[in-house]
């Protein structure tokens, strides 16, 4: 049997704000097996973004068992949880986040300056995966040379450029006209199929959601 | 994250504002470049005093009343010509000792003058200090035993009275006693604060004729080495006392002066260093705000980079490195400009100035020091930033 790309049993998030506690997870269960497509929808704050968080790594669970990649997450230290993000986790999110003044190639070559990769071999890769992404004539365009769906592609690339086996994605079309977030999402759908990769999308687009294998519906921190 | 890449990360985000990191290397360098002038300047006056001291002469020993080391001429003194034949029989060669006596008057020469020190002097003079003559001879044994009424001159007093015609064989009148011109000094300047081209030497028997005195001012004494000086100038001192019980004497080495001197400019130095320092560490704290600035500015790229795999300290070096590029370029300019100013200072004014290696290793290791203090809190909150709120900011 596979090793599942997320494992999740009773995920726990409460943060505190001033005199208050939010619970923004209240114990939250779920896998997704490499290659997967799962869709995570619900309204506004019903957790979606803090399960993300969680899942990518960027934030760690108040209670419950989290396994990424084969890592049990609480075992990891910061260092180590760093390590698990660059080379088993991609992210795409809303708003590009690509660096400004930095070209299209250095932008998707990101995420292996951290691994110690030299740069000609980065560049190389991430010329490729631009290519892949049908960006082959806009490596050294900098994002504000770029329209949103070219630089979502750019996200996209970035997000593959260390092969991970779970990419992230948090409502990648939010920003981008329904066309272009069509073209975006097929885009984003192909490579990882291809690639085996597991996609974990949130969004609060029923049609976008409705193109995933599953949809889990959450609702105020739970999957109802 | 290799070195060379956080490097490269932190030289562009610096280029990125240009004009806000030039202002803050500007601050640097205006600290660094204080710090080189102002020590060159101190390191650079220890240095004429050294060489004015030691350019006296070799092995010297400095006697007279009074209980300072460093002593300026005393007003009043007990020391006669039998207390200098008793330090002769003491140091057991005439040659080795010399005397002064001391008083300004107007000198003249046919319609020129020129106020300037007349000393009475022994004719052992320029064999105890190092003093040589452009024209004609110096004071003769014979000058001094029978008070004749010769004069040496210094190539100032000569430049002044007599311009392009000879001194030597000419008549001039001091305190309104008519003198003949034996001998002019070679130029020789400045020294411990007297200008000793501006003098002139008579018979230290005719001087003190003609000031109305019998005192002594000042002796010199000449020892054979240097191994010796010491014990030579406590047997001074002890004949001395002995011979004016109540009176306080004091003979005293070169490098003694040199070391009371020294000691003086030494303080002054690091006084001169301690302000210029504090410019530098102005300019840190201005480091220190503009990586702040930086680290606030760039939350989302910080969050970015932890998504993709930043470690803490990467994020931290990135940051760090910022600030160590700002105080480094400021180092390096300031020590050029510190430079460039020290050469000036030397080439156009009487201050000497002195670049030392010391100086500049200081002023940059205390300059990139700033850097990495001023770097140290801001980049290591940047490095422990979380990463959901760096991302989220807007």
């Amino acid at each position: 049997m596979r090793v599942p790309a997320v494992e999740a049993e009773g995920l726990t998030r409460s943060y505190r704000m001033g005199d208050t506690v939010v619970h923004a997870l209240r114990g939250v269960s779920l896998r997704v097996d490499p290659g997967e497509y799962v869709a995570v929808v619900g309204p506004s704050g019903s957790g979606k973004s803090t399960l993300m968080h969680l899942l990518g790594g960027l934030d760690r669970p108040t209670s419950g068992r989290l396994v990424v990649a084969g890592r049990d997450l609480s075992t990891l230290s910061a260092n180590q949880l760093a390590h698990l993000r660059s080379t088993a986790i991609g992210f795409v999110f809303q708003s590009f986040y690509l660096l400004p003044r930095t070209s299209a190639v250095d932008n998707v070559a990101l995420p292996l300056v951290y691994q110690g990769v030299p740069a000609r071999v980065r560049r190389q890769r991430a010329a490729a995966l631009l290519g892949q992404v049908g960006l082959a004539h806009r490596l050294t365009h900098r994002p504000n040379q770029l329209s949103g769906g070219e630089q979502q592609r750019v996200a996209i690339a970035r997000a593959l450029v260390t092969e991970p086996s779970l990419v992230l994605a948090d409502e990648p079309t939010g920003n981008l006209d329904t066309a272009t977030g069509r073209a975006v999402l097929e885009l984003l759908e192909s490579r990882c199929a291809e690639a085996g990769v597991a996609v974990v999308l949130v969004t609060h687009d029923r049609e976008v959601a409705a193109r995933a294998h599953r949809v889990i519906q959450m609702r105020d921190g739970q999957v109802v | 994250m290799r070195l060379a890449e956080a490097w490269r990360v932190a030289a562009d985000a610096l280029r990125a504002n240009r004009l806000r990191s030039g202002l803050t290397v500007l601050g640097v360098l205006i600290g660094v470049a204080a710090v080189v002038v102002l020590v060159g300047i101190g390191t650079g006056a220890r240095y004429e005093v050294e060489r004015q001291v030691e350019g006296l002469g070799s092995n010297l020993l400095l006697v007279f009343p009074g209980e300072t080391t460093v002593a300026a001429a005393p007003t009043l003194s007990r020391l006669s010509m039998a207390d200098v034949e008793a330090v002769v029989r003491v140091v057991g060669d005439r040659d080795r000792v010399a005397v002064q006596v001391g008083s300004g008057e107007i000198v003249r020469a046919g319609t020129a003058s020129r106020f300037t020190s007349v000393l009475g002097v022994l004719d052992t003079t320029t064999q105890v200090f190092v003093r040589d003559l452009s024209r004609g001879s110096y004071l003769t044994r014979s000058d001094v035993d029978t008070a004749r009424r010769v004069a040496v001159l210094g190539s100032r007093v000569a430049d002044a009275l007599f311009g392009d015609r000879e001194p030597v064989g000419a008549q001039v009148t001091i305190a309104g006693v008519r003198f003949r011109v034996v001998g002019v000094f070679a130029p020789i300047g400045q020294g411990l604060g007297v200008d000793r081209d501006d003098q002139v030497h008579i018979p230290v028997t005719t001087a003190q004729r003609l000031f109305g005195t019998d005192r002594i001012d000042a002796m010199a004494v000449r020892a054979p080495d240097r191994d010796t000086i010491r014990d030579l100038g406590d047997r001074i001192v002890a004949e001395l006392s002995r011979r004016h019980p109540d009176t306080a004497f004091s003979a005293v080495t070169q490098d003694e002066i040199i070391g009371v001197l020294g000691g003086i400019l030494s303080v002054l130095t690091w006084v001169l260093a301690a302000i210029a320092g504090i410019s530098l560490l102005v300019g840190g704290v201005g480091v220190a705000n503009i990586v702040l600035v930086s680290v606030r500015e760039r939350f989302r790229e910080i969050g970015l980079r932890k998504a993709v795999g930043a470690r803490p300290r990467d994020i931290a070096v990135q940051f760090l490195l910022e600030a160590v590029l700002l105080t480094g370029v400021g180092g390096v300019a300031g020590i050029g400009l510190g430079v460039a100013a020290a050469l000036v200072v030397a080439a156009t004014s009487p201050v000497p100035a002195v670049v030392t290696w010391w100086s500049v290793a200081l002023a940059f290791g205390v300059s990139v020091a700033v850097g990495v203090a001023a770097g140290v809190v801001p980049a290591h909150r940047a490095g422990r930033l979380d990463p959901v709120v760096a991302l989220r900011s807007e």
